[in-house]
């Protein structure tokens, strides 16, 4: 039997354009109570990443202000990186709080990256409450040039 | 504190000012507000401000503190973008009067403490009564 992809199936009922539209409509709604360009199914969990990647590594990015470096602990198995930590903050005595806003606590946060990393060679830096994590891709997860000969 | 769990919290844009011209988008920053006998302390957290790029300006009783961030032009594709990059901006009312010449700011970390002294007439002050 043969295997026509799903986005290739014949569209006997023309349903195809309305599903669309359906869907297209869905994001726009999703992404404006989310907020410019945010992926609409976003995790709860503290704190926010943006993970992207070029030719050679992939980054991922978070923001922690107010913590030291060595309150962060990173850590990289395979294509799954665990960050943990603890925010603390500086409470002052004998003082009247008008506003507290900024949060302090524990947190632990585990995901998947896209590609496979090479855990020997990451790299992170933390600067002005910036966390940026640069892991270079393993060998074989790296996009290959195929030269075509002539026969 | 206590032994509890951070929450992510999704990032608030500031709609009610005017707009910015630079082409990134301009959040409210989480802040702390306390008063000590002497001052008023403002600590805000806003991440990827250096301390070159905060503006802080107090006119008219009116305290705005603004922080601006270098976008990095890179060639990369996103995979999972959770939170925006933008600048800081936030407006307060000063209800005390404080001593403009003696304000100090300092910011680590991307989180920028305000320490706003109070003038002398603000301050407690204790009357003691005399027997006529």
């Amino acid at each position: 039997m043969a295997l026509i992809r799903w986005m290739d199936r014949p569209d006997l009922y023309g349903l195809g354009a309305e599903f669309e539209r359906m869907q297209r409509d869905m994001n726009r709604l999703l992404s404006s109570f989310m907020g410019r360009g945010m992926s609409p199914f976003r995790s709860d969990v503290f704190p926010h990443v943006n993970v992207s990647e070029d030719a050679d590594n992939l980054y991922v990015r978070t923001e922690l202000p107010g913590m030291l470096p060595d309150e962060i602990e990173i850590s990289v198995e395979g294509d799954t990186v665990t960050l943990r930590g603890e925010r603390k903050l500086a409470v002052a005595e004998n003082v009247n709080y008008h506003r507290r806003e900024r949060e302090a606590g524990r947190f632990r946060r585990i995901f998947s990256l896209p590609a496979k990393v090479n855990a020997d060679a990451v790299t992170a830096v933390f600067k002005d409450g910036v966390l940026k994590i640069t892991l270079p891709k393993a060998e074989e997860a790296k996009p290959k040039q195929i030269q075509i000969k002539s026969a | 504190m206590t032994d509890k769990d951070l929450q992510a919290r999704e990032k608030v844009e500031v709609t009610t000012e005017a707009e910015s011209t630079r082409n990134v988008p301009v959040y409210v920053p989480a802040v702390d507000i306390y008063e000590s006998q002497d001052a008023l302390v403002v600590v805000a957290d806003m991440p990827g401000v250096s301390p070159d790029n905060v503006t802080i300006d107090i006119h008219d009783n009116t305290l705005t503190l603004r922080g601006t961030v270098t976008v990095e032009e890179v060639n990369e594709r996103m995979h999972i973008q959770e939170y925006g990059v933008g600048d800081y901006s936030r407006k307060f009312t000063l209800g005390r009067a404080i001593d403009q010449s003696k304000i100090e700011a300092a910011m680590k970390n991307g989180v920028l403490t305000l320490t706003l002294p109070k003038t002398d007439i603000s301050k407690p002050r204790k009357i003691s009564v005399k027997v006529a």
